[in-house]
């Protein structure tokens, strides 16, 4: 098998760090604010190795868009097992429109023969990057993937859908979005990662790629949600069920 | 300016949260519906829907043959919406692809036909954003619009032939059997955490959602242990509920959980720790073992 899968990863605020609104309700804040790579695009990593473990893949490439300390996510998914990475360098914040053109530009250039992502990255959680691309790639899309099964030029995934699971056959190449449940990524041990820093990692300036990458978006203002007001305790399920149906009036 | 809505019909009725799409979509103008599959019959009696586009040969919402339909037919609109479920997330942004527009997902509010908000950060902070696009296309939250009624309107029925799908072949699916409500659509909604210790033991939460008519959730960790299936997962990777009554057993409320269930009206905490986060989004709490409180409020209703 000579198929190469390409694993886009972001950088993202960690998953247990309780983000603050910044004052002037730009965004949130993120300075001095542990990052990590996105949850979902770890098990994407992980599959994409698991991929070339069992023979079904040739070379695994991470792939990152954002700032010089971007680097950091790539040389994690290198320790997990990518051969190698791409940081496609640029200050701005990138909307997915915008990503997925710059990945379709990637993709192409390195003749991908899958794409493996997370479904969402959990800061602005929009769970859109890997449909937008693969409508430009013209490639078919297994989202929300929770198995992964690539033979005979096709690749079957077990997709996570309101009532249960569905299952589609796609043509290669496809686009594959994971979900929590397609596999428990794996600890980058010591030696994986020294060896990851010996790794292949390549810096493309964006603006050399020539694409569109504007925003369509404005952010108008960010702000706090509504916070709700911490309740009481009762004492017994009988007082529980009382409070209920006479004072909340629910059942 | 007219908007057109993907209608999500099970079992010849429209899904709760795509009425509520349609209640959302009314306010940029005139209404269309499509519909995949059967139901435009359904779709047709939607108050506020003028059109119906009935596309019978599509029957297995593919994402791909979809979008293409949809990008097709996307120039007589303004907007194209959709609830976000697991349909709506899989087509619209792919549509929004072919399209060449930045989709808007997860929309809680309108503020005006161009200007959304939405959660971001697990709910954490919300973002009001003004698209520049000249076609929007949204995802809606069901839990923050009223939806409109199941009956009532009359609208005309078009019928579409579908695109062939080459790259993409439906296999199979396996939908669980169940007789409860949607977790999306439950008036009360009881779920479960890592302190139910087992799979076995989610069967205690039964006999309290049959009396409560209640659909039965977890938590993502519950999920992640075993104890129950994905699609019973809420929380920000999961679904988004608001009933009107939610109760937490053995959940801690983290984060990720809360993001899915912290606009329910009123919510009920049972948990052995009483340092655990869910006691500050709780109106009523019960600090013991599950084990024991659980046959007492089963009792108690």
């Amino acid at each position: 098998m000579t198929m190469k899968v390409l694993v886009p990863v972001k950088r993202v605020v960690d998953y247990n760090v309780k983000v603050r609104v910044a004052a002037d309700g730009s965004g949130v804040e993120t300075q001095g604010v542990k990052m990590s790579m996105n949850p979902f695009d770890e098990i994407a990593v992980e599959e994409a190795v698991r991929l070339r473990e069992k023979g079904a893949a040739k070379e695994v490439v991470a792939v990152t868009i954002g700032a010089q300390a971007a680097q950091d996510v790539l040389r994690t998914a290198m320790a997990m097992g990518a051969d190698r990475a791409i940081l496609v360098r640029t200050d701005d914040t990138l909307e997915p429109r915008a990503v997925a053109n710059v990945l379709k530009a990637i993709a192409t250039r390195e003749e991908a023969g899958l794409i493996c992502m997370g479904k969402q990255a959990i800061d602005d959680d929009m769970n859109a990057t890997g449909q937008i691309l693969a409508a430009k790639l013209g490639w078919p899309q297994g989202t929300f993937a929770s198995a992964v099964t690539v033979a005979d030029g096709r690749v079957e995934v077990a997709r996570e859908i309101d009532g249960g699971t569905e299952v589609v056959s796609l043509t290669l190449p496809a686009v594959i979005t994971a979900d929590l449940r397609l596999n428990e990524p794996r600890y980058a041990s010591l030696p994986n990662i020294m060896k990851a820093r010996k790794k292949p990692l390549e810096t493309i300036e964006i603006d050399s790629l020539g694409i569109d990458t504007a925003s369509r978006l404005t952010v108008v203002s960010v702000a706090e949600p509504s916070e709700r007001k911490e309740g009481v305790k009762v004492n017994s399920a009988a007082e529980l069920v009382e409070k209920l149906k006479t004072e909340a009036k629910v059942i | 300016m007219t908007a057109l809505v993907l209608i999500e019909v099970e079992n010849g009725t429209v899904r709760q949260a795509s009425r509520s799409a349609v209640a959302a979509a009314s306010r940029f103008g005139a209404v269309d519906a499509i519909v995949f599959g059967d139901g435009a019959q359904a779709a047709a009696a939607l108050p506020g829907v003028t059109r119906v586009l009935s596309v019978p040969g599509l029957v297995n919402d593919l994402a791909e043959p979809a979008a293409d339909l949809l990008a097709a037919r996307a120039k007589d609109y303004s907007h194209i919406v959709a609830a976000a479920s697991a349909t709506g997330k899989n087509i619209l942004p792919r549509l929004a692809g072919l399209l060449d527009v930045q989709p808007i997902p997860d929309v809680v509010e309108i503020k005006d036909a161009d200007t959304f908000v939405r959660p971001i950060y697990a709910g954490n902070a919300l973002a009001t954003v003004r698209s520049s696009d000249s076609i929007k296309v949204l995802t809606i939250r069901g839990s923050n619009f009223d939806p409109v009624a199941a009956e009532g309107g009359s609208a005309a029925i078009e019928t579409v032939e579908a695109p062939a799908s080459e790259k993409s072949v439906f296999v199979k699916v396996e939908l669980s059997a169940s007789d409860r409500p949607e977790l999306e659509s439950a008036r009360v909604v009881i779920s479960g955490g890592k302190g139910m210790k087992d799979a076995a033991n989610f069967k205690l939460l039964e006999p309290i959602a049959d009396k409560l008519n209640a659909a039965i959730g977890a938590s993502r960790a519950a999920v992640d242990s075993g104890f129950a299936p994905n699609e019973m997962q809420v929380g920000q990777t999961g679904k988004i509920v608001a009933p009107e009554l939610y109760i937490a057993v053995g959940l801690s409320g983290a984060i990720q959980h809360l993001a899915g269930m912290k606009d329910s009206r009123v919510i009920v905490a049972i948990n052995a720790d009483p340092e655990a986060p869910i006691f500050k989004v709780a109106d009523y709490g019960i600090v013991g073992d599950l084990f024991e409180v659980l046959p007492e409020l089963e009792k108690a209703l």
